[in-house]
């Protein structure tokens, strides 16, 4: 089933199928979309998003701020924009530290197997067994809130998803013929796990990323809506929300805009992982 | 059966003993520790009594027997006792439990009750615009962060239901109409995710049933297409949703932490996060231990209920 992977050509022809995905394409284009915003926040919409405005508590959108101010009369679209900063700075990160740890766990553990297999699958089924969130808390609790401890407490939460999916694919790999082959005619495993090993996981790899980045993403927001990330003044979007749940009958929009950019990159994400997920993995595909 | 049961359960041990520790250190690899967080940052003590502190509390012992003085502890039912209120922990979090339980079955309730019926359907009307359309529904309840959903309904329901309120807690046995109407809005937030989650797994999972061979025959040998579905292809279909049900057992267990805040229900959660707002250190560790030793139970659970619905599960 797998050996249809390995047919010539198929780069370009991914790339193809990929532009004429609209799935992968919908995805692609809402967390492009969310990168140039995050990168260009001070040229589209040059505002201090902790510049307070007394003269403008709690203003309705219009006017000077298209998404309306907060309780101190910060403009609501510029704290959106470095929330965004935030956000995919800490999911990125965390998702990349997940990425590295887990693909070593799962690399090392399917291709040497045995009781290096078995100790750090254990450690790994280990962190499963907390609920993310719960383990995500926890080490904020203790760690304290920084953005490297943020970014430290998703990623290793979210380790064990990596070393599975590494693992698993490594030892579907390990087993094929050519691979063995090369072993036989005596290439070291370095060079079995760079020229054989790793272009065949990529593809498992590369979609549990992308649903690891909503979920991420979506913790980050959790800790920060709980008071465990990222602290005020420095705006993201999970705070945002926090602060405004006192406000919101008066002024929904406070609460309704920072929900409203969690789920569209979340969306993304998710769009993005299951379009990829469609195109790299033939068995899937409908 | 007893086999499986015996090797299953086998697996629980290594598992469970990494929880302990990680638990255990979570609380003593604290910069500064934690008799310095007890203690607070006023201390005015000369070091001998700084040591006759350590001594009393057990802190300056090598780390593996302060793990074995704690472990013999926990075990005995002794979770420690709380900063604050100078109560046992245990029974402050077990009196806790049942309303984060209920949140998180009462969640899995209506997530089964929307996912079952709309992933069949759309599995049945597969290509067609129903479809179509609750996939993308799909994909949009898997994204929506469950306080914000959580947070939003407070904001709809608001003025229309008083029900949607924060701060109220009806007791169930005190009255069970009243703590379910309580309950709907926090379970509803929490459900819809898993709904998603479960309607798409349930989706493929009969798409790919429907195309398998005895499916096939059954249809051949001219049964009616409700006993096909019903009999063939659904029994089959629906035995994997049970291991998704398992995993996201720990999407309910940690959810009910967000939920309880948002709605101040008085769950595990909420306790749990009062503590890590007042460095009550012990009620935290007590809450992440109990939290994590029922999802590790509960996906026990769904595996020996696995094997006893899957035959080839415990033969195999």
């Amino acid at each position: 089933m797998t050996t249809s992977r390995t047919i010539p050509g198929r780069r370009r022809t991914l790339a193809q199928r990929f532009l004429r995905s609209p799935v992968a394409m919908a995805g692609a284009a809402i967390v492009a979309a969310y990168l140039v915003a995050a990168v260009t926040a001070p040229v589209i919409w040059p505002s201090d998003p902790l510049r307070m405005a007394p003269n403008a508590l709690l203003a309705p959108p219009g006017g000077g701020h298209p998404f309306g101010t907060d309780q101190f009369g910060r403009d609501l679209l510029s704290r959106l924009l470095y929330g965004s900063r935030v956000s995919l700075v800490v999911s990125f990160a965390s998702v990349a530290l997940a990425l590295a740890n887990g693909g070593a766990v799962g690399i090392a553990g399917g291709y040497y197997g045995g009781s290096v297999d078995g100790l750090l699958m254990r450690m790994m089924d280990v962190i499963f067994a907390f609920p993310a969130v719960l383990l995500a808390i926890a080490i904020m609790a203790v760690a304290g809130t920084a953005t490297w401890t943020v970014i430290a407490a998703i990623g290793i939460v979210y380790t064990p998803q990596f070393a599975r999916v590494t693992r698993a694919s490594v030892l579907a790999t390990r087993g094929l013929e050519y691979v063995e082959a090369a072993g036989a005619i005596g290439a070291r495993p370095g060079r079995i796990l760079a020229r054989h090993i790793l272009p065949n996981i990529s593809a498992a790899v590369i979609v549990q990323t992308s649903l690891s980045l909503s979920l991420a993403i979506l913790t980050e927001s959790a800790l920060s809506f709980l008071g465990l990330g990222t602290q005020p003044p420095t705006p993201s979007w999970g705070n945002m929300l926090a602060e405004s749940r006192r406000f919101m009958t008066i002024a929904p929009w406070t609460a309704v805009f920072p929900g409203v950019a969690i789920a569209a990159i979340v969306l993304g994400f998710n769009l993005l992982g299951d379009g990829l997920r469609d195109l790299l993995d033939p068995r899937l595909r409908e | 059966m007893t086999a499986f049961l015996t090797a299953r359960l086998l697996t629980l041990f290594p598992v469970l003993f990494g929880v302990s520790v990680v638990v255990f250190l979570l609380i003593h690899l604290i910069p500064g520790n934690a008799l310095q967080m007890f203690l607070g940052t006023q201390v005015d003590m000369t070091p001998a009594q700084m040591e006759e502190l350590r001594r009393l509390f057990g802190v300056n012992k090598p780390l593996t027997l302060q793990y074995l003085d704690w472990i013999t502890r926990v075990l005995h039912g002794d979770l420690g006792v709380s900063l604050r209120t100078s109560r046992a922990v245990l029974p402050d979090i077990l009196a806790r439990l049942p309303v984060s339980a209920e949140l998180a079955l009462l969640a899995l309730l209506i997530a089964l009750a929307i996912a079952l019926p709309v992933g069949i359907a759309s599995a049945l009307g597969r290509g067609t615009a129903a479809d179509a359309a609750i996939r993308i529904a799909g994909l949009v309840g898997l994204s929506i962060p469950n306080f914000w959903l959580a947070t939003m309904l407070l904001l709809f329901f608001g003025n229309v239901l008083p029900i949607a309120s924060v701060g109220i807690y009806i007791g169930f046995f005190r009255n069970p109409l009243g703590n379910l109407a309580v309950m709907a809005l926090p379970a509803f937030s929490l459900g819809v995710v898993l709904a998603a989650v479960i309607m798409r797994f349930v989706r493929s999972s009969l798409l790919e049933v429907l195309g398998r061979e005895y499916v096939r025959t059954a249809r051949a040998k001219g049964l009616g297409e409700r006993v096909v579905i019903g009999r063939h292809a659904l029994r089959n279909a629906l035995i994997p949703v049970i291991t998704v049900v398992g995993f996201q057992a720990g999407y309910l267990l940690g959810g009910t932490v967000v939920i309880e805040e948002v709605f101040a229900l008085p769950g595990m959660g909420r306790l749990a996060l009062n503590a890590i707002s007042q460095r009550d250190y012990p009620v935290v560790q007590g809450v992440v231990l109990i939290i994590a030793c029922l999802f590790v139970l509960t996906n026990i659970c769904v595996d020996l209920l696995y094997a006893y619905v899957d035959p080839r599960v415990r033969y195999g």
